[in-house]
């Protein structure tokens, strides 16, 4: 089971926290904290699973993370997940965010933090994955699109910001 | 155009959020944050009704609010009125709100409930997938209670779409996850194991997860699951890389659902099914033939989806662990794996080796890898690789690799992360001692584990060295050189301090003739550290200094002068003042006689399992304990390098001479009052003793020394003959005793301590020593499990006449044995007349829920209670004659079940407890013995006569005594020791 889901820019800023299991709010910022220092200190190309996050779980949890530019994708699992395959589910969420997005970078994670939770809650939900098809993800976002067209919201005002 | 459309975003929220980005300081954006949680505190609390666009917006906003790490309590009503709303971008933030923060008020689940109630009847695919999107992510056992009953029937009903049987799949998990009782097993569970054919694959994803967690529990209902996953992967696996379409990551088919049934195979063990087996064996050959072909894209996501079938793929072919050919396969591809150049393989494989190290099939396949891993200790950048890679060494650590294991393992500690120094230690400790061919290799190996990584040596590490030093006394002289010489260093741990004080006080003297390490030498090393160290070790270094006036007299004067200093007699610290007092008062009142018995070298510990393991285990967690278990490879090793329990007082103080004390004790004083301002040292031994409450009495030199005074029979004992507690159940409230239960009594008549009992759970020790009528007797039970036993309650049980024949007075133990522990009960028994059958010990305790109850005979007869006699030759055949009433006589002819070596007799006959008597029998290959059989109300005077007869592997047995019953009894008992 995947019991938290950590996104963070390099210098620690959180651009996406999903967790799984109920901590209160200063332990979930303390986790937060606690993972940044644990993967920042590490290089780039050793191995993306590290054990020792004293916050959560304990010994039988992983932090599996990848780096992307200036994001880094963490998951926090128990020993019930294979390592590899969660490193192909973050492939898939960033994939499906680049689809979704077009291009994505880290000002839509901000912007529009809600959707980013709508693409999330497609690939995972409750801790246990849901969906690993990109086709699948993509399609269910346009359906909710869709249907955000066909609701008319009382404004519709383009952002400049990009 | 994006599948989100980015243009259509609130403007409030941007502006708010363009806000917070341009602020220059943290104080600022936490001004900027404060204005905007009143401004949308007063909205929300304002007279004028929000439209469902702004409460989105603010919504929203708190959400931003709250990932900045600002707490947020409020807003949570606003969000329920949203996700009740009929929009379906107010329900959708509505939920996300809920589920991100997550509130307890049970008026707002109330309401949630309903909202959630209504989305799920509302047979709107998208409606109903948002609710059960929230209740997964929000868990609680409230809406587990709600809504648990109806979640299987949305799974397994004929219309539901795919995207909400897929939800369904995994809010049931999620529910039975957080309280499976709330998940009723029904007819339901065969369609759900039937989901398993599904044309969606998402579907099947989500119903593999949901159907390994719940065979877990109930293996039997899912059972037909075994088949149906089989004939799945396996089509997966022979797929072409292109059939499964939008499944196919990176050119593998389905990676995800194909590790998920690999792990869903893991719960049950290999198919019974001839062809489902053989079609099994295929795909997972497949598999590992397809791991050699060359890839089909050079991008890592495609040998990572690959790969990770193939570690699944692995890990299934170690769990069956019954298909050789596989077992070697795997290994060799692991090993590969050893030497690639992606990390993340090289920590993955050195992860699963370790699980294959523990299989008889491929122990010795995985061994040829040792260099490669020393070189990952050596070499790794990362250091959750370089503890994997201490991990696969430890597990494949036997006789022939143990040396160079420990000396890679003691060269990385001096490197290695603090975090896992302690773990380290451990395992070098633990493999030091289990492969040790020779000892001076193992107590060099511990002091090493001293000098290099001091302090992570935990105290279970060091006792355990002095244990082994203690029993083995081929390797006493090693150790007190070595431990001399590391003394030493000018720099030396204290850990250091405290093994070398006991060592050299118990030992000192075997190297006490070389002059540079004669006893003068010895006593200025110790003291040179001991103003240094805490008030443990220097209460240990004073014991070790009253030891020294036993072992080498000539230091009495110099050590009474350290002793008599006003810095030990008015010691500020209790404990070393009273050390100081009572040993120089020693020193001075007793005859060497005594001396020598009271500080006499300490008996071999019992046999019993390493406590360090016990403590591994304990630090692993209970997942690792299996993979450390490792009775498996070499199951006697232990008995060969002859494991040893601690001492009674490492238990309950670290203070060696409590234990000196305590042994001599026997039996005890128990009017002998304690002084009330004893230390531990003298409470611990007086409080055993049934009426040890006194308080301001005499001080402690006199307490001390009526310790020493041979126990007056009557007064003190006439206390130990009250009845045991009330508690005590009656006989017929236990069960009878375990089968193997008179064989483990017979085990113990001519010895007194040793390991009573042992199973999976529980390993019951015993030590004891008896005196006249009296006896002490020191169970240990160990708790083998890492769960703690509950209800713990240990009972002596007199059956029969018993009651009115012997005292047995028990210590009550606490109720809970934590994982991995011991606890110590004491009894004190008093022969009150000659009995024949023993007392019964009844143990009952819940583990894990499950009462557990055994009985077993506790090892006290009546040959404990023999007082040796010796007698000249004349003496014995006019007492032998004495007793010619045919009555009086008892004999055995019996063929020997041992070896017929005359030394070991000799001991058995003297741990039987009577006096072997030389220059009697004419016969010098006969053994003639004799004793008293003490008990209060009488005396029995006992003669024996074994004459072995080597040719035809035969014994005869006389036994001559007052008392026919006896005669007979001890007979029963002797014959079958031999």
């Amino acid at each position: 089971m995947i019991q938290a889901i950590l996104v963070f820019n390099n210098h620690g800023k959180p651009r996406l926290v999903r967790f799984y299991q109920r901590f209160p709010e200063e332990i979930q910022q303390q986790i937060v904290r606690e993972t940044f220092h644990l993967v920042l200190k590490r290089d780039d190309n050793i191995c993306n699973f590290l054990e020792g996050g004293s916050l959560i779980g304990g010994s039988d949890y992983k932090l599996i993370y990848r780096h992307y530019a200036t994001l880094y994708f963490v998951f926090c699992v128990d020993s019930s997940e294979s390592e590899l395959g969660i490193l192909d589910l973050i492939q898939v969420f960033v994939e499906t965010l680049d689809k979704c997005f077009e291009n994505v970078c880290e000002l839509d994670l901000i912007f529009h933090m809600d959707k980013v939770h709508y693409i999330l809650q497609e690939v995972v939900m409750g801790g246990m994955v849901l969906e690993t098809n990109m086709n699948e993800i993509v399609a269910q976002m346009e359906a909710q699109n869709r249907l955000e067209k066909s609701e008319n919201f009382p404004m519709t005002l383009h952002l400049s910001t990009r | 155009m994006p599948a989100v459309s980015k243009g259509d975003g609130m403007r409030g929220l941007a502006v708010f959020i363009s806000d917070i980005r341009n602020c220059k300081s943290k104080e600022a954006e936490i001004k900027r944050i404060n204005k905007e949680l009143a401004n949308i505190r007063s909205k929300f609390k304002g007279d004028k009704a929000l439209d469902g666009y702004s409460k989105k917006k603010y919504v929203c906003k708190l959400l931003f609010i709250f990932l900045l790490g600002h707490d947020i309590d409020f807003g949570h009503m606003e969000a329920v009125n949203l996700l009740s709303s009929n929009k379906y971008t107010e329900k959708q933030i509505g939920y996300l709100f809920i589920s991100v923060l997550v509130n307890s008020n049970s008026e707002l689940i109330r309401l949630i409930n309903n909202a959630i109630k209504n989305d799920l009847a509302s047979r709107n695919p998208t409606f109903m997938c948002l609710a059960l999107h929230c209740i997964a992510n929000v868990g609680s056992r409230e809406m587990g209670e709600a809504f648990a009953a109806d979640i299987p029937r949305i799974l397994v009903a004929g219309d539901s779409m795919d995207s909400v049987k897929q939800s369904a799949a995994l809010c049931l998990l999620r529910l039975y996850k957080a309280s499976p009782d709330l998940v009723p097993m029904g007819e339901w569970t065969a369609r759900v194991v039937h989901l398993l054919n599904d044309q969606h694959m998402g579907v099947v994803t989500a119903a593999v997860s949901l159907i390994t967690c719940l065979c877990k529990k109930n293996p039997d209902d899912f059972k037909t699951c075994i088949s149906l996953a089989v004939s799945r992967l396996s089509r997966i696996v022979s797929s072409a890389s292109t059939d499964l379409q939008d499944y196919t990551y990176y050119f593998v088919p389905a990676p995800w659902l194909s590790v998920k049934l690999l792990r869903l195979l893991q719960c049950y063990p290999p198919p019974e099914d001839a062809a489902v087996k053989g079609r099994l064996v295929e795909s997972l050959e497949t598999v590992l033939n397809k791991a050699q072909e060359p890839p089909k894209s050079k991008k890592v996501q495609h040998s990572n989806a690959k790969n990770a079938i193939l570690f699944e793929t692995i890990s299934l072919i170690i769990h069956y662990d019954s298909e050789p050919n596989l077992l070697v396969r795997a290994c060799n591809q692991l090993g590969q794996f050893l030497q690639h150049r992606e990390t993340n393989l090289r920590y993955l494989a050195l992860e699963s080796m370790c699980t294959l190290a523990s299989s008889e099939f491929s122990h010795e396949a995985v061994k040829t890898h040792i260099d490669t891993v020393i070189n990952a200790l050596k070499t790794e950048r990362d250091v959750s690789v370089r503890q994997r890679a201490a991990d696969l060494l430890y597990a494949m650590c036997d006789r022939s690799n143990a040396k160079q294991i420990v000396s890679e393992m003691l060269r990385y500690l001096e490197t290695a992360d603090y975090a896992i120094r302690e773990e380290i230690v451990l395992k070098v400790a633990i493999l030091a001692e289990k492969y040790a061919v020779d000892y001076s290799w193992y107590v060099d190996t511990i002091l090493n584990l001293i000098r290099i990584a001091g302090d992570y040596v935990s105290e279970e590490v060091w006792y355990r060295v002095l244990q082994i030093v203690t029993n083995r006394d081929d390797v006493q002289g090693y150790a007190a050189k070595t431990v001399f010489e590391a003394l030493q260093a000018p720099a030396c741990h204290e850990n250091m301090v405290k093994v070398g004080g006991y060592i050299l006080g118990e030992f000192g003297n075997l190297i006490a003739g070389d002059p540079r390490s004669s006893p003068p030498v010895q006593f200025s090393l110790l003291h040179s550290k001991f103003h240094l160290c805490s008030v443990a070790t220097r209460a240990l270094l004073l014991s070790t200094y009253i030891k020294f006036i036993n072992l080498f007299p000539e230091t009495k004067a110099t050590i009474q002068g350290v002793l008599r200093a006003g810095s030990q007699l008015r010691n500020a610290d209790v404990e070393l003042q009273q050390r100081a007092v009572e040993y120089l008062t020693l020193s001075s009142v007793a005859s060497t006689d005594v001396l020598a018995t009271v500080l006499e070298e300490m008996p071999p510990f019992p046999e019993r399992e390493s406590s360090i393991l016990a403590k591994l285990k304990r630090k692993k967690g209970p997942g690792a304990a299996s993979a450390l278990d490792d009775g498996r490879r070499d199951a006697s090793s232990s008995d060969i390098n002859g494991a040893v329990e601690p001492t009674p007082s490492t238990v309950s103080t670290p203070s060696p001479s409590a234990d000196l004390l305590g042994l001599r004790a026997a039996p005890p004083p128990a009017a002998a009052p304690a002084p009330a301002s004893a230390g531990n040292l003298l409470v611990d031994v007086f409080s055993d003793g049934p009426a040890a409450q006194p308080s301001l009495g005499p001080t402690p030199e006199e307490a001390f020394l009526s310790e020493l005074e041979p126990p007056a029979p009557e007064s003190p004992m006439a206390l130990l003959a009250d009845p045991a507690p009330a508690a005590d159940p009656g006989p017929e409230d236990i069960g009878p005793p375990v089968p193997e239960a008179d064989e483990l009594l017979n085990k113990f008549v001519c010895k007194n301590n040793g390991v009573l009992f042992e199973n999976q759970l529980l390993q019951i020790g015993v030590k004891s020593e008896f005196r006249q009528n009296l006896g002490r007797m020191y169970l240990f039970y160990g708790n083998k499990t890492s769960v703690q036993f509950q209800n713990f309650l240990p009972t002596v049980v007199h059956p029969g006449d018993l009651q009115t024949q012997l005292a047995v007075q028990t210590k009550r133990v606490a109720a809970q044995v934590d994982g991995g522990a011991q606890v110590q009960q004491v009894l004190n028994i008093e022969c009150l007349r000659d009995f024949l059958t023993p007392p019964l010990l009844s143990v009952r305790f819940r583990y894990g829920g499950a009462p557990q109850s055994l009985t077993l005979k506790l090892p006290v007869t009546i040959n404990k209670f023999f007082q040796p006699t010796e007698m000249a030759a004349q003496d014995f055949f006019q007492r032998w004659k004495q007793l010619s009433l045919p009555l009086q006589e008892a004999q055995k002819i019996f063929k020997a079940n041992h070896p017929m070596d005359a030394e070991v007799t000799k001991a058995k006959l003297l741990g039987f407890g009577s006096a072997l008597l030389d220059n009697v029998d004419p016969n010098p290959e006969n053994f003639v013995g004799a004793g008293i059989i003490q008990t209060k109300a009488l005396q029995v005077g006992c003669l024996l006569r074994l004459e072995p007869n080597a040719q035809a592997q035969m014994y005869r047995l006389t036994l001559r005594t007052s008392k026919e019953s006896v005669s007979r009894h001890l007979c029963e008992l002797l014959a079958q020791q031999f």
